[in-house]
């Protein structure tokens, strides 16, 4: 008896340390408010003008980050003056790596002449929030008078590599019926991406 | 006796050919566990890009030698992309001397084959499925080796 006790407890512990709720479609949009990379605070209120958001939850170092970079700056060229301007978030916790610090984003950041903000999470708090699980990971959020509503969650686009002719763009599709005043046809996807690094995880 | 030849033959081949990279569907991973019968199946699934899976490459290496006396086969399934399949992942499992079948994953859309490996992952890695007979466990994390052998241990 006292053995399948311990085996009860040992699964709790192992599901609680691997569970993280992923926000879905539907639901409301926690407001972010973080530093970004030029030191100054960045939230939703900044943008009384916008019309939603692309909150991408990134790091320095993933591959498949990387990979996206260009595209992520092509989003945010394309949607910020149409009032969906993105917001991308460092999901990693700089304890686990280094390479994760504000001032490597500060670097990154530099380096790449992103025009989006790109905010640091101190203690993970909107990346647990949001339950972002691997990077890069979206939520389209669309703001209306009720307040900010999910629309979308998972990939960019179906293509990471970026060599098919038959690329479909989620964000894209989705951010087009919302200006269309239409749900998005597609309001989830799933993709190959780098595990979020948390504080409790090995 | 010249089965015990064949036998070293055989089994010399078989390690000479295992450092290779074969292209493998989900239907072909499907089928081969199937064919397995009484086979336990630890299948990992990495990339040569992902840091943390890297890492715990090792754990899987020493699983299968541990267990070289049983019914079981520690599967390594990379989801790197195919065109790096000779530039990359060969190099890497050469370089790295991986002992274990090592496969590339040779299916093109990610909205449909993650979730015919498991509804339940989100296409995060790395991620480790365990099977034995009907029983199926899939686990989206990284394991230590006690971890891992535990896992083992609670599928038979």
């Amino acid at each position: 008896m006292k053995k399948v006790l311990i085996i009860v407890l040992a699964v709790i512990a192992l599901s609680t340390q691997a569970q993280v709720t992923t926000l879905k479609p539907g639901e409301s949009a926690p407001e972010i408010s973080l530093k970004n990379v030029d030191n100054k605070q960045v939230s939703f209120a900044d943008y009384p003008a916008a019309k939603g958001f692309i909150v991408i939850f990134t790091c320095n170092t993933c591959p498949v980050s990387k990979a996206y970079e260009g595209r992520v700056e092509e989003l945010n060229k394309k949607y910020a003056s149409a009032g969906f301007p993105v917001i991308a978030v460092n999901a990693n916790d700089p304890a686990m790596s280094s390479a994760e610090s504000f001032a490597e984003m500060q670097e990154r950041a530099k380096d790449n002449k992103i025009s989006y903000p790109y905010l640091y999470d101190e203690g993970q708090k909107f990346t647990n929030q949001y339950g972002a699980k691997n990077t890069p990971h979206v939520f389209l959020i669309s703001k209306s008078d009720k307040g900010n509503n999910i629309e979308y969650v998972g990939a960019i686009d179906n293509d990471t590599e970026n060599t098919s002719s038959e690329k479909i763009s989620y964000v894209e599709q989705a951010i087009n019926s919302i200006q269309n005043n239409q749900k998005p046809a597609v309001t989830s996807t799933k993709a190959i991406g780098c595990v979020v690094k948390r504080k409790n995880q090995s | 006796m010249r089965g015990l030849l064949l036998y070293i033959i055989l089994s010399s081949s078989i390690t000479c050919f295992s450092q290779q990279v074969n292209l493998l569907t989900v239907d072909q991973l499907n089928q081969r566990i199937a064919n397995g019968k009484d086979t336990a199946y630890i299948i990992n699934f990495w990339a040569t890009w992902c840091a943390p899976c890297v890492a715990e490459l090792p754990h899987f290496q020493r699983l299968q030698q541990e267990l070289r006396n049983e019914a079981a086969r520690v599967l390594l399934v990379s989801v790197d992309f195919r065109s790096k399949l000779e530039s990359t992942v060969k190099s890497f499992v050469r370089r790295r001397k991986l002992k274990n079948d090592v496969f590339l994953l040779n299916e093109n859309n990610q909205q449909e084959y993650i979730d015919r490996i498991d509804s339940s992952w989100s296409g995060t890695i790395p991620a480790t499925l365990f099977v034995y007979k009907d029983k199926r466990r899939f686990m989206e994390k990284s394991f230590t080796y006690p971890e891992l052998l535990q896992q083992y241990q609670n599928l038979k």
